[in-house]
């Protein structure tokens, strides 16, 4: 075997490689990704209940119900509110005021069936998805939204 | 005083890096005479700087032990009547201390290498070090211009704010200097592949030097990597041990690159092929460090695990990485022409099994890479916002890693430089038989009817028969008298068995996934004091709550009897723990071991009327995905104590090519 025989054999090894990557990348595209939404925009876009979806927004105050393991809460991003019912496990920095993100799909009532919830380390986190929302609405207001965090936190 | 003296150390090693980094350099500009001092010269510097940052960083721990609130950053993330452990693990678990241990780590492998790299060429140690320094002056700059450590504050408060309660916790204390150490490890091969490149010496003689250094981040980074999902198991309560989160994604990168280096530059050190390859993965293994350490400094993406972020300062080391990775990109464009290639081979043959386990692995790396930063590029666009989940991961990672994972024991038994396909499998035909009855015998016990868990558990078994069959085959057992065998067993290199654990520790985790994700039992239910649950043949009686104080948080504490078929197995007991100065609960989970599996409790929602919610698992296996990792990393450090390996061995090189 000759070396340009040698690398002429693993180029096509790693090309085939690569392409088989590719395919699989491209599939998994298919129902791997989820893509990020405001209330608002669920509210008022037309939306595939097919489609798996990412939501962020704060958790209205006096909103949170549990029943039995069924959550149920709405959450604003300071101009719509949007049903959101979710069961699993709720982590130790979900609480009314809150930013969180949640991923699941849209029934045909409009209530958001989330599979995920998410609620950061750290508690004056705002996803950064939610804060990049809220600023594009013109509604970010850093101090406004920390101060709301600490009362709800004393 | 301290402090100042601490930030005048710092800056003075910032210095001495600057000079090393100057002088390292010379020797490629200058006549070959004056190397020898100028050489001697960057190895002091290189001590001493290390020795500098050192001292630097014991002053800021003191500082935090004796919780000296005039400095911003021990305010921010410490607290007097928290343990002595933990005042000193905040020392890394905010942004400056962490950047100042990175730094350190770097200057220390230096020094280690300056002192201990004495046969190296000097000319080619002296550029080595050079870029060591070149890359603690960027990291170093960057701490003293923008995230000054020891800030003072104006008006010294009288308690700080505490560490994040979550990271009060011994694995998480441990895990950032680990992880470190993996990922700044990687920066030695790094610069051993720059300087190789400006010096233009690429050979056998190169791979033996980066192969240890390589070894030794590989092991670091793999046990950093477990400890951090360790953590996340038990102290997120959720019970998962890896969520393919951004973070999460940003270490398995570097993981997968400094694999595949290491497998690439055995083949370099022993046939003196892939020259080239194995530079550009040591320069891209350091670059996805980089590239980790940004993305979860900076908060770029959304991840469940970043602490201590901060966007601005994020962009410096977006820099830094720039800046190393267009250097070193264009440095290779124009010199790998000038790397020689030798040591041809057919594609069937160790070499290729090994050169194949690298092109996979990279398109793993590929494919990881793609899903991670594919949202951030969406973004950048201005297209829309989206993320990418778990089953993008598992549907392309997983397709790829088990074509790797089913070679990997046929590949090692495949000779160097040529070989036979069949006669290899032959030799392997009783390790298969025997996995397959060991895999036939589980599904006897358990009597899971799982197609896909079936399979996964084969390839666990057949990985771990492999490796040890490996060993035995190299000890002769079966071709000689077994007494003859066992005595070549002992006289074996001890890198012989480090492979065996390593190879033994990828079997040992499939396993563990295997389990974890076919035979996982879960059970939510809401209970008050003297209520019962069965789990897995479990049952847990709720006994009562207890409210607890320690000295820096208040707890409620649930606590279970635990038993199996009416033999008690003790209490078993979960809390919601309140931190001081933080607001936010925290979840303490209690496990019961069962063999190699877990009973999982975590308090859920703490109802009203007595009523909390709890939820059990039960982890078939999962101490596994731990333990393999762990096989993984001693193997590494057992390598690494095998010297007779490392020697240069050409006489014996020679001979090996003439009887092939």
């Amino acid at each position: 075997m000759t070396r340009k025989q040698q690398r002429f054999t693993f180029i096509i090894v790693g090309l085939a490689l690569l392409g088989l990557a590719t395919g699989l990348i491209l599939t998994a595209m298919e129902d791997g990704i989820s893509f990020f939404k405001t209330p608002t925009e669920i509210l008022t876009q037309k939306i595939d209940s097919q489609k798996r979806l990412r939501i962020g927004g704060l958790v209205m105050d006096n909103s949170v119900k549990h029943q039995g393991s069924l959550l149920k809460f709405d959450i604003t991003d300071n101009r719509s509110e949007l049903k959101v019912e979710y069961e699993g496990v709720v982590p130790d920095l979900f609480k009314e005021g809150q930013g969180v993100v949640l991923e699941g799909y849209l029934s045909q009532d409009k209530i958001f069936l989330a599979d995920s919830l998410l609620a950061k380390h750290d508690e004056n986190y705002m996803p950064k998805e939610v804060a990049d929302s809220l600023k594009a609405q013109g509604h970010w207001q850093d101090d406004d939204i920390k101060a709301k965090a600490q009362k709800v936190s004393e | 005083m301290l402090a100042e003296f601490g930030q005048f150390t710092l800056i003075l090693s910032f210095a001495i890096a600057l000079f090393q980094m100057v002088i390292g350099l010379l020797p490629l500009m200058q006549h070959a005479d004056k190397h020898n001092m100028l050489s001697s010269i960057t190895n002091r510097a290189a001590v001493l700087q290390a020795i500098l940052l050192a001292l630097s960083f014991a002053i800021l721990l003191l500082l935090f032990a004796s919780s000296d609130f005039s400095l911003k950053i021990i305010v921010e993330h410490s607290h007097s009547q928290k343990p002595l452990f933990y005042k000193i693990a905040a020392t890394w678990g905010n942004h400056e201390g962490s950047i100042l241990l990175f730094s350190l780590i770097i200057s220390v492998l230096g020094a280690c290498l300056s002192l201990f790299g004495g046969k190296l060429d000097i000319k080619f140690l002296s550029t080595t070090l050079a870029i060591q320094a070149m890359l603690a002056v960027a990291i170093l700059g960057f701490i003293i211009f923008t995230s000054n450590p020891f800030e003072r504050l104006n008006i010294v408060p009288i308690e700080g704010n505490n560490l994040n309660p979550l990271l009060q916790d011994w694995a998480l204390a441990v895990h950032p200097p680990l992880l470190y150490l993996g990922y700044v490890g990687l920066s030695i091969p790094f610069s051993f592949a720059i300087a190789a490149l400006l010096t233009e010496k690429v050979d056998e003689e190169w791979a033996k030097w980066v192969r240890p250094w390589t070894l030794f981040a590989w092991a670091c980074l793999t046990g950093g990597i477990a400890l951090g999902s360790y953590w996340a198991y038990y102290e997120l309560g959720w019970g998962g041990f890896w969520f393919w989160d951004p973070v999460e994604n940003a270490s398995l990168m570097p993981w997968l690159a400094a694999t595949a280096l290491l497998h690439s530059a055995i083949v370099m050190e022993k046939r003196g092929a892939l020259g080239s390859w194995t530079i550009l993965l040591a320069i891209v293994a350091f670059g996805l460090s980089l590239l980790g350490t940004f993305l979860v400094r900076s908060g770029i993406l959304t991840s469940v695990h970043a602490f201590a972020v901060d966007p601005e300062r994020g962009i410096v080391i977006l820099a830094i990485l720039f800046y190393f990775m267009a250097g070193a990109f264009s440095l290779y464009a124009f010199k790998s022409g000038h790397i020689k290639q030798r040591g041809v081979f057919a594609p069937i043959s160790r070499e290729g099994a090994l050169l194949l386990n690298n092109l996979i692995l990279s398109v793993m790396l590929v494919t990881v890479f793609v899903g991670t930063l594919y949202p951030l590029f969406i973004d950048a666009i201005g297209a829309s916002k989206l993320s990418v989940g778990a089953p993008f991961f598992n549907q392309t990672f997983i397709p790829l890693a088990v074509p790797l994972l089913i070679l990997l024991p046929i590949g090692n038994m495949l000779p160097w430089k040529k070989a036979d396909f069949l006669v290899a499998m032959k030799k392997l035909i009783w390790v298969f038989l025997l996995a397959f009855a060991t895999m036939l015998m589980f599904l006897y016990l358990t009597g899971h009817r799982d197609i896909l868990a079936w399979a996964a558990v084969l390839l666990g078994v057949w990985l771990v028969f492999g490796a040890v069959w490996e060993i035995l085959y190299s000890a002769r057992f079966g071709q000689i008298e077994w007494h003859l065998a066992l005595r070549r067993l002992f006289n074996l290199r001890r890198a012989k068995f480090a492979v065996m654990l390593a190879h033994m520790g990828v079997g040992v985790l499939v396993l563990g996934l295997a389990a974890m994700s076919a035979w996982r039992v879960q059970n939510i239910q809401e209970m008050t004091v003297g209520d019962k649950m069965t789990i897995a043949g479990f049952e847990l009686e709720f006994d009562n709550v207890q409210n607890q104080t320690a000295s820096n948080y208040n707890e409620i504490v649930g606590n279970f009897t635990l038993s199996k078929d009416g033999v008690n197995l003790g209490n078993l007991a979960t809390a919601k723990r309140r931190y001081l100065k933080r607001s936010s609960p925290t979840t303490e989970v209690g496990l019961y071991n069962h063999y190699f599996g877990q009973v999982y409790i975590a308090f859920g929602v703490l109802g009203e009327n007595n009523k909390v919610q709890l939820r059990a698992y039960y982890n078939p296996l999962v101490l596994l995905i731990w333990l393999g990792p762990l096989l993984m990393m001693l193997g590494g450090f057992l390598s690494l104590t095998d010297r007779r390996g490392r020697k240069v061995n050409r006489a014996a090189l020679k001979q090996e090519a003439l009887h092939v």
